[in-house]
Order: structure tokens, then C-alpha cells, then sequence
């Protein structure tokens, strides 16, 4: 049994229709807990109205090594965007 | 029945200050009927949407044009996934969503069960069709639910280079030669009317447009979006030198606004009824891909299982 307790990330919605963002994260001893915690850590300004949080280990991150593997091959797919198509100023509305 | 009158009472003056209602938060049941039939009609009628313009993906004109077909298609695929999960969101899955779709309980937008016969028409679906939908997105960006809103908000911004693509494609027909004009002509003059047809029954016969009017679900009604597409789309006809095939349209100096013929509306619930050109050729189409992509997703689940073993095993070890 490990001694410490737990790392939680904790997500925060300031105000409905806004997704969750990541703020932090905190040590609890249980899901409970980390909202407690949560709340007193990270919303005494009244900076949300919706908690989530998730114990750090259950989170799988991409390794930054795999950054180019990952992320190079939308660099030259520039027909994506609409900038890539050819179309006169006076077609309005498009 | 006091409780209920007060929640009710509650969610409706969210509603009136433009709140946002988000998956936790208490919603009448028929709020979350709507919204479950809404979002999985859109996130099927992105990925049924993906097969008209297939049929092209092999054949298309130049690499330019096959790098940005391919480029479209592959966002309306992100686009039903994110829409699903949206829906998700209301307590229904996936696996119910699916099953709806190729049973024909759940519908999608007719406008897909009408072929693609020539390469204009993937300009005219890219130009009239997204055009069409743009319409209804922008305005669902501001929908009152939460995650559906935010979905419209990553849709509309990917979105935005599907029209021009269409638009691109037509322009270039209309300055070739002139059996290429005639082809964009006749691909106008096919796509028109179903486009018009997409904005849904007019508001007089619309069963849902006043509930979802009042939960904000809807901004704007199917007449509303449909006056608002034919007036920027009329004079982008008129640019690409083609004509809209309504001898109805006209130019209405005083409203500001165009006047369009009456819409054949046995042509719409005939296609809504399922007996639209294409409608069994897409469901076949549907269900024969989800079936032979079941030994693809068990294959995954085991692998994952396998992995899961071995990396135990590891620990065990160490």
C-alpha cells in the first residue's frame, strides 16, 4: 500500500456551454476527495461551475517523441483550408 | 408533480437568458428526445453523406481534385463521430444509434439519396449541398445544448473549404468549353431543388419547429434558412453564367429578398418515405460496411485484450 495519495488532474468549466480545461492537479485520497480539494484549490474566485477529475495515471498521453510521426503529415495538406481554393472577391457569402 | 413544475420551470428560464444546458444538468425528456433524434439524424446524414461523393473519389479529374475530395469525405467521417458522441452525451450509445440507421427507424437528410452522375455534381453538392448545411450549422453553433454547440463550432470551422471546393469545381466548368457548361448546368438543375428541400417541411407543416423554436434548439425556422440560402446562392448562379431552373425566381425589390417557386413536397416525403432513387442502394451500402468491418473491430478488442495480458504478465515479473 503506497503511503501517499493519488495525483488527480482536475478540469474546470467556468460557465455552461464552455468545455472543460485543465487547470492543475492535486493529490486526494479518492474521487470525492480531489472535487473537495478541487473546489477549494482551484474555484475560490468563482473561476467555475463544473468540476471533473481524473486520477493521473488514467491518463495516456502521446510521447513527444512521436511528435513528427503524429503531427508532420497535416503540415502539407494545405487543401484543408479554405485559402486553398481560388475563388474571385465578388462571389459573396462563401 | 410540484418538484417537476419547478425543474421544468427552471430549465425554461435558462433557456430564455440564453444559458446553456450541459449533459448533467436536468432536462425534460422530450428536450432529450429531440435532441437525440436531431444530432443522430445529422451525424447519419454526414456519414451516409460520404457515399455519393465516393463514387468520385476514383475517378476525379486531376490529383488536385482527388486530394480535396478525399480531403472533404474524410472530414465528413470526423464529422459524424463527433456529432455520435455528442449524442452520446444524452445517455443513448453508439451501438443504438448504429442499428437505428440500418433498421430505418432513424433518418437522415434525403438530400443523399439522389445520385451523382457526373463530376459537376460534386461541385454542385459542394456549393448548393454544404452551402445548405452551413446554413443550419452556423445557426446550431448557438443550439442551447452544450456539447452540440461545441461539435457546430468544430464542424463549421473544418467546413469551411467544402463549399469553395464545390464552388471551385463549377467555376472551372462554367469557363471551359461548352459541353463542360452544360454539364455544370445540368448537375444545377438536378441538385436545386433537393437542395431547397433540405431545410426540412415549411413551417406551417412542421411538427417540430415551434418546441424546438421555444427550447432554442432550432434559432431560425426551415422557411427562415431556406430564404436565407436562395438569396445567397441566386447571385452566385448568376457569376458562374448558369440558371437556377425555378421560372418562378425573382428579384423582390421591396422584401429584399428573392421569391422562389412552389417545392414539390410529394417529391420530398417520397424520399423521406424511403423511396427517394438511392435510399436502399445507402442503407445496403451502410450495413454491408458495418458487417464486414465487425472481424476489424473483434480483431482489435482481442488485440487489446492480448496486450493488456502481456503488459500484467510484465509486472508480475518484475
Amino acid at each position: 500500500m503506497k503511503k501517499n495519495w493519488p495525483l488527480w488532474e482536475v478540469f474546470i468549466r467556468s460557465k455552461n456551454g464552455l468545455s472543460h480545461k485543465h487547470v492543475g492537479s492535486l493529490h486526494a485520497a479518492d474521487a470525492e476527495m480531489a472535487i473537495e480539494n478541487a473546489r477549494d484549490v482551484y474555484t475560490r474566485r468563482s473561476e467555475g461551475i463544473s468540476i471533473w477529475v481524473v486520477e493521473s495515471g488514467n491518463i495516456t498521453a502521446s510521447s513527444p517523441n512521436q511528435t513528427d510521426a503524429l503531427f508532420d503529415p497535416a503540415n502539407d495538406k494545405v487543401y484543408r483550408h479554405p485559402t486553398f481554393y481560388d475563388l474571385p472577391d465578388e462571389v459573396k457569402h462563401i | 408533480m410540484e418538484k417537476l413544475h419547478d425543474l421544468q420551470q427552471a430549465f425554461q428560464a435558462k433557456i430564455d437568458a440564453d444559458e446553456k444546458i450541459e449533459p448533467k444538468d436536468w432536462m425534460p425528456d422530450a428536450y432529450r428526445k429531440t435532441l437525440i433524434r436531431q444530432i443522430s439524424q445529422h451525424a447519419h446524414s454526414e456519414i451516409v453523406g460520404m457515399l455519393p461523393e465516393g463514387n468520385w473519389i476514383s475517378r476525379a479529374p486531376s490529383l488536385r481534385r482527388k486530394v480535396a475530395l478525399l480531403a472533404k469525405v474524410q472530414d465528413e467521417a470526423g464529422h459524424g463521430l463527433y456529432l455520435y458522441s455528442a449524442a452520446e452525451t444524452l445517455g443513448i450509445d453508439r451501438e443504438t444509434l448504429i442499428d437505428d440507421l440500418h433498421t430505418g427507424k432513424a433518418k437522415y437528410s434525403s438530400i443523399f439519396n439522389y445520385p451523382t452522375l457526373s463530376w459537376a455534381d460534386i461541385g454542385a453538392i459542394g456549393w448548393l449541398v454544404d452551402g445548405a448545411a452551413i446554413m443550419n450549422q452556423v445557426m446550431l453553433t448557438r443550439t442551447s445544448y452544450g456539447p452540440y454547440a461545441r461539435a457546430m463550432v468544430r464542424i463549421c470551422k473544418e467546413e469551411s473549404f467544402h463549399q469553395r471546393q464545390g464552388y471551385e469545381i463549377l467555376l472551372t466548368l462554367c469557363r471551359g468549353s461548352e459541353a463542360q457548361k452544360e454539364m455544370a448546368q445540368d448537375a444545377l438543375n438536378r441538385w436545386w431543388w433537393p437542395s431547397l428541400m433540405m431545410f426540412g417541411p415549411s413551417d406551417k407543416e412542421s411538427q417540430h419547429t415551434e418546441q424546438s423554436m421555444l427550447w432554442k434548439i432550432k434559432r431560425k425556422t426551415n422557411d427562415e434558412l431556406r430564404q436565407q440560402f436562395v438569396d445567397a446562392t441566386v447571385p452566385q448562379a448568376e457569376f458562374l453564367g448558369l440558371s437556377i431552373p425555378d421560372p418562378d425566381l425573382k428579384w423582390n425589390e421591396e422584401t429584399g429578398h428573392y421569391e422562389f417557386g412552389e417545392i414539390n413536397w410529394d417529391e420530398f416525403w417520397q424520399v423521406v418515405k424511403g423511396n427517394g432513387p438511392c435510399n436502399r442502394e445507402r442503407i445496403k451500402a451502410r450495413i454491408k460496411a458495418h458487417e464486414e468491418g465487425a472481424w476489424v473491430r473483434e480483431a482489435a478488442m482481442a488485440y487489446a485484450k492480448k496486450r493488456k495480458e502481456r503488459a500484467t504478465a510484465a509486472q508480475k515479473v518484475a
